[in-house]
């Protein structure tokens, strides 16, 4: 558990961090919260020759709305996003996912930037910005650059980003009448991954028909995605138990999990079923106006 | 043989006040001294090259790499250990392991060279260019597939071994067994397998050893349990070499839990003292947290077939369990030499049952050697799941209740001391007593009509009882000893003049709170308050010789220690007073800190003033001084017991086990710190919801161990651990000086069986019968599945 050796570099501003990722190349990695990096370092199976930190640029860390969007700074700590009272009663999806990450220590630490550019398709955001829908701010050499959730993660365990780019803000549109999100996750014990984990954000008419669905899923796919079958089953449908049943079986026909210690390939695609019922119940009842 | 223990005032702080831990200050403000925090001038460090095969043939070791790196000093492989003849050692079991391999490697993980280098980066550094070429051998990891005649046999340096069979044991008698089976109304019969875990204590083991070339003498801080027994073991394994028993000093210094995992010798360990003499100074060795997991030694890892017969009302007949007991490569467990199955022949339990047979096979398997015993007193964890199990399983094979079963079956209060039909001498019990006081607590009454109502509308709900009985205490020295040392424990005590003592032990707390309990006892017996008793262990040049700690022994044993010391303490003492108030020493009175005269409260000698006297003005002809050492030879073990209730409710979705209520119900005779007793109770609660529900290391087919980081051995932490509700009956051990038994480990023993039962009396209506811990959620969706719930 102990990292080959390596260079650090602390970063002062975004152009100095550019300019360094521009130098460097694939050699160098970003260091933010290490919460994902630290680890795979000290066991050696990421051995990059310079980290760069980018804990000292300023003006990264911050939660607001603008615009008719939440936009996240990607320095801002899960612990930030857990104890936001905007957050909380605003986005209660968003609340629901940085609460459940790791544990609190990790939290302390770990940042949403950090969590969506590992493109991990164990990690919680992901799913939850898949649902909700979200665009990532990529600061290069030219500036910003806006990159749609849905094109993010275009293999596994990469994301959009170029290798002079560094993640800046997460976009987040402010969510309508009779929108409602939930983020169920099921882990071993805390601090584990998702053994699966299912994000639903929909928005229902006067009549509870639902007329917008996204559902992003978690830990059950090669890379983060979305049950889009599942999706389009519940636009346009009234939204009744046996809507939820056959929308939740859809989804987890579309999850294509990997048997592991967490569990058979045929458990967790069940969970996936599961876990959409409940989530899609709960999105449901938020949208109608509940707390819950 | 007190049974009642007088109170002391709060002053004095002795047996049954919750003094506050008098370690815990330095704990608590990060002031412990740890192995870690020994750091020695010019002092080296070492990392280890390990396997990443189950078994392979070494072909050739390439350090030269590693040797190029600047502040790389040696690469230490088993040929260089083979020049001394070091690179084998035995195991407590009198079986073999390897220190460094010379022809081949039996598990992954297994230690293959040794880095030597001046810093902790660089030894890591060369760790990881050492190159080892290896040839793959076939790998058992099954122990039924081990016992095979056409298994690979694994032991090829054992000359004319031709199968992979350790060892058979067994207890009872077989054949008046067999007659109760054939005579019984109702035979129950079950496949349960306790799977392999990891103690996985917060800290990993280590050591600093330090050769003083000059003086020949040998110094290792070092991560154990049993400092005594380890220089008596380095003295008799590397005495050909030099080491000397006066020349080697064993410290332990604060230990971050040891839990069993740290009673072994680790491989790590011997090279480190083998660098340290080899290259004439110090060498610190610390295991991350993987090579923990993966190579030190296991517990458990036992499969049963275990057998209960009844009579059709419920009146328990006859038992027979058969055991297939993997350990790895080599039988490194860590019982008393006499008890190749430990104490696994308590597993008669808490009833009366006239007939019992219990067999026990070991094999060796391509894994890491052992199994130690975690958190508990040598395979008594594995007897009480089983029995447990088995009882659970009987009563609702024949519908009656499990709480009606076990009042029925129970050795009855004035049965004891009983003598089990395998041939212990339980000392005391009142096991109906702590049964029915759960049940109270948790109103089992009405959670059985609540279980009804649940299960009508579809829900899993259960209740799980386990009354368990521990045999802790080793223990006495006609039958107990660690390579023919008996295991006695001891004691030593010397009060100063101004009334202020020391106490040294043969023991060694590794987070039990022995600098706090052992100075009440000392204050209970003398009245020296226990502030101002000082008590040390862990340091072989100064703490009287003992066995160590485990297996719930410390109070048992260095704990009677120093009741006996103080009472020879108090014995002198009462001459003293007697020669300094000139009145004879019977009419002298003693009362926790002072002698009075008889009919006369008002003369009297404190404690403090006696003390003076055995330094200023004690009687001609008798030495000076005040002090004592007991070596105490337990006239049996000790035998705790409780009754524990959990309350379980499964999500059929998910599969998920949440255990909403646990009851605890323990007797531990006489308490010392009841605080302490609460905490070691919820301690080991929590250490036995862990294998219940989390932990495990198993193996893939070709020996790979999944499990062998925190990512997939699951420790639970505060979230995953239920309000434990906890309560106690007590019942004195009626040989023990103060009528105590050890507590330490009762609540990993008690706790599983409750879990597992409760799990499957929430199912058995489905027609589960039985399912293996840990009750994973995965595990527990198949259940159901499998039994057409959808959820």
């Amino acid at each position: 558990m102990i990292p080959a050796s390596f260079e650090y570099v602390v970063a002062h501003s975004l152009d100095e961090t550019v300019g360094l990722l521009a130098k460097h190349g694939s050699d160098a990695k970003i260091l933010s919260g290490g919460m994902s990096l630290i680890p795979a370092m000290k066991l050696r199976l990421a051995q990059p020759a310079f980290i760069i930190d980018v804990n000292g640029v300023s003006g990264l860390a911050y939660i607001r709305e603008e615009h008719g969007e939440l936009r996240i700074g990607a320095m801002t700590r899960e612990s930030a996003l857990e104890r936001s009272s905007l957050v909380k009663h605003g986005y209660p999806i968003l609340f629901e996912t940085a609460r459940v990450i790791a544990d609190p220590l990790v939290r302390n630490r770990a940042t949403i930037g950090g969590n969506l550019a590992h493109a991990d398709p164990a990690n919680d955001h992901p799913a939850t910005m898949l649902a909700l829908g979200a665009t990532i701010v990529a600061h290069g050499p030219n500036g910003d650059r806006l990159i749609p959730i849905d094109e993010f993660f275009p293999s596994f365990f990469a994301s959009a980003l170029e290798p002079d780019e560094i993640l800046t803000e997460i976009r987040i549109p402010a969510p309508g009448v009779r929108n409602g999100g939930a983020y169920i996750k099921f882990e071993r014990k805390v601090g584990d991954y998702a053994i699966a984990a299912v994000a639903v954000n929909l928005t229902l008419d006067a009549h509870d028909t639902c007329i917008a669905a996204r559902i992003g899923l978690t830990n059950v796919t090669d890379v983060p995605a979305r049950a889009t079958r599942a999706e389009a089953f519940l636009v346009g449908r009234r939204i009744t138990d046996q809507a939820i049943a056959d929308a939740s079986r859809l989804a987890a026909h579309e999850s294509d999990p990997k048997s592991d210690l967490r569990g058979s390939a045929e458990y967790k695609r069940d969970l996936v079923r599961v876990l959409a019922g409940r989530a899609i119940g709960r999105a449901v009842s938020r949208a109608r106006g509940g707390s819950h | 043989m007190t049974q009642t223990i007088p109170m002391t005032s709060a002053a004095i702080g002795g047996m049954g006040h919750s003094m506050k831990r008098k370690e815990d200050p330095r704990f608590l403000q990060g002031k412990g001294n740890y192995v870690e925090d020994v750091n020695l001038p010019g002092m080296l460090w070492m990392d280890i090259v390990r396997s990443p095969y189950a078994h392979a043939k070494i072909v050739s070791i390439d350090a030269s790499k590693a040797l190029a790196i600047p502040g790389v000093l040696a690469v230490i492989t088993g040929k260089d250990l083979e020049a001394y003849n070091l690179h084998w050692m035995p195991t407590l079991m009198s079986d073999t392991q390897m220190v460094l391999p010379v022809d081949k490697v039996m598990y992954q993980a297994q230690e293959v060279a040794a880095v030597i280098a001046t810093d902790r980066y660089i030894a890591a550094d060369g760790a990881a260019v050492v190159d080892v070429e290896y040839e793959e051998l076939p790998v058992v990891v099954d122990p039924f597939k081990a016992l095979l005649p056409d298994a690979p046999v694994l032991r090829t340096d054992k000359p004319g071994k031709t199968d992979n069979h350790i060892f058979h044991w067994e207890a009872g008698d077989a054949a008046v067994t067999d007659k109760a089976f054939a005579d019984a109304d109702v035979v129950v019969k079950q496949d349960i397998y306790i799977p392999r875990i990891h103690v996985a204590s917060i800290e990993t083991c280590g050591c600093v050893a330090s050769f003083e070339k000059t003086e020949g003498k040998l110094t290792v801080w070092m991560t154990t349990q049993a400092p005594h027994a380890i220089r008596t073991v380095f003295a008799l394994v590397a005495g050909h070499v030099g080491l000397s028993e006066e020349k080697i000093r064993i410290i332990s210094p604060d230990i971050g839990g040891g839990f069993g995992g740290k009673v072994p010798v680790y491989p790590g360990y011997v090279i480190a003292v083998a660098a340290s003499v080899l290259i004439g100074k110090p060498v610190k060795w610390i295991e991350d947290r993987m090579e923990n997991l993966q190579a030190d030694s296991f517990a458990r890892d036992y499969h049963t077939t275990a057998e209960l017969a009844a009579t059709k009302d419920g009146k328990l007949t006859a038992l027979r369990f058969k055991t297939l007991a993997d350990h790895g490569y080599a039988d490194a467990a860590a019982n008393p030499s006499k008890f190749p199955a430990g104490l696994y022949h308590i597993c008669t339990g808490s009833y009366d049952l006239q007939a019992a047979h219990v067999e026990v096979d070991g094999a060796y398997t391509n894994k890491p050697p052992g199994g130690v015993a975690y958190r508990c007193s040598f395979r008594v964890t594995e007897a009480v799941h089983t029995i447990e199990r088995m009882v659970d399983i009987m009563a609702h094979q024949i519908g009656m209740d499990p709480a009606a079963l076990r009042m029925k079956n129970f050795i009855e209060k004035d049965q004891f001391p009983y003598k089990s039909v395998l041939g212990w001498e339980y000392d005391s019990g009142d096991y109906h007593a702590a049964l029915q006081k759960a049940m109270d607590i948790i109103g089992y009454d009405d959670l059985r009509r609540e279980q009804l109502e649940k299960r009508a509308r579809g829900e899993f709900m259960g209740i799980g009882i386990s009354s368990f009985t521990e045999i802790v205490g080793a223990g006495p020295s006609k039958d107990f000893d660690i390579l023919g040392i008996k295991m006695f424990d001891s004691a030593e005590i010397r009060v100063h003049p101004t009334g202020k003592a020391i106490a040294r032990f043969g023991t060694k707390s590794q987070g039990q709170g022995h600098e706090t309990t052992y100075a009440q006892i000392v204050a209970q017996e003398l009245g020296i308050p226990m502030a101002h008793v000082q008590v040390e262990e862990g340091d072989t040049d100064t703490a009287p010789y003992g066995l160590g700690t485990y297996a719930s022994r410390s109070t048992p044993t260095s704990g009677a220690a120093a009741a006996m010391a103080a009472r020879k303490i108090r014995d002198k003492a009462r001459k003293i007073a007697a020669y300094v108030m000139e009145v004879a020493e019977e009419d002298l009175e003693w009362e926790p800190g002072k002698f009075t005269v008889k009919g006369n409260p008002e003369a009297f000698k404190t404690i403090q003033e006696i003390a003076f006297a055995a330094y200023t003005n004690h009687p001609q002809g008798m030495e000076a001084g005040l002090e004592a050492t007991h070596y105490y030879d337990p006239p049996n073990l000790t035998f705790p017991f409780g009754s524990y209730i959990c309350v379980v409710d499964i999500d059929a979705g998910t599969g998920q086990v949440h255990v909403r209520r646990f009851v605890a119900v323990d007797d531990c005779g006489n308490i010392i710190n009841p605080m302490i007793v609460d905490g070691q109770i919820h301690g080991g609660l929590s250490m036995g919801l862990a294998p219940s529900l989390y932990e495990e290391i198993s193996y893939d087919e070709a020996g790979n161990c999944l499990g062998g980081s925190f990512i997939d051995y699951l420790v639970p932490t505060a979230v995953e651990t239920p309000n434990w509700e906890t309560d106690k009956t007590i019942t004195p051990s009626p040989h023990h000086p103060f009528g105590a038994k050890g507590v330490g480990e009762s609540a990993t023993v008690g706790a599983p069986p409750a879990i597992a039962n409760a799990v499957v009396d929430a199912l058995w209506h489905l027609g589960v019968r039985h399912i293996d811990i840990p009750m994973t959620p995965s595990k527990v969706w198949k259940v159901l599945r499998d039994h057409g719930v959808t959820g």
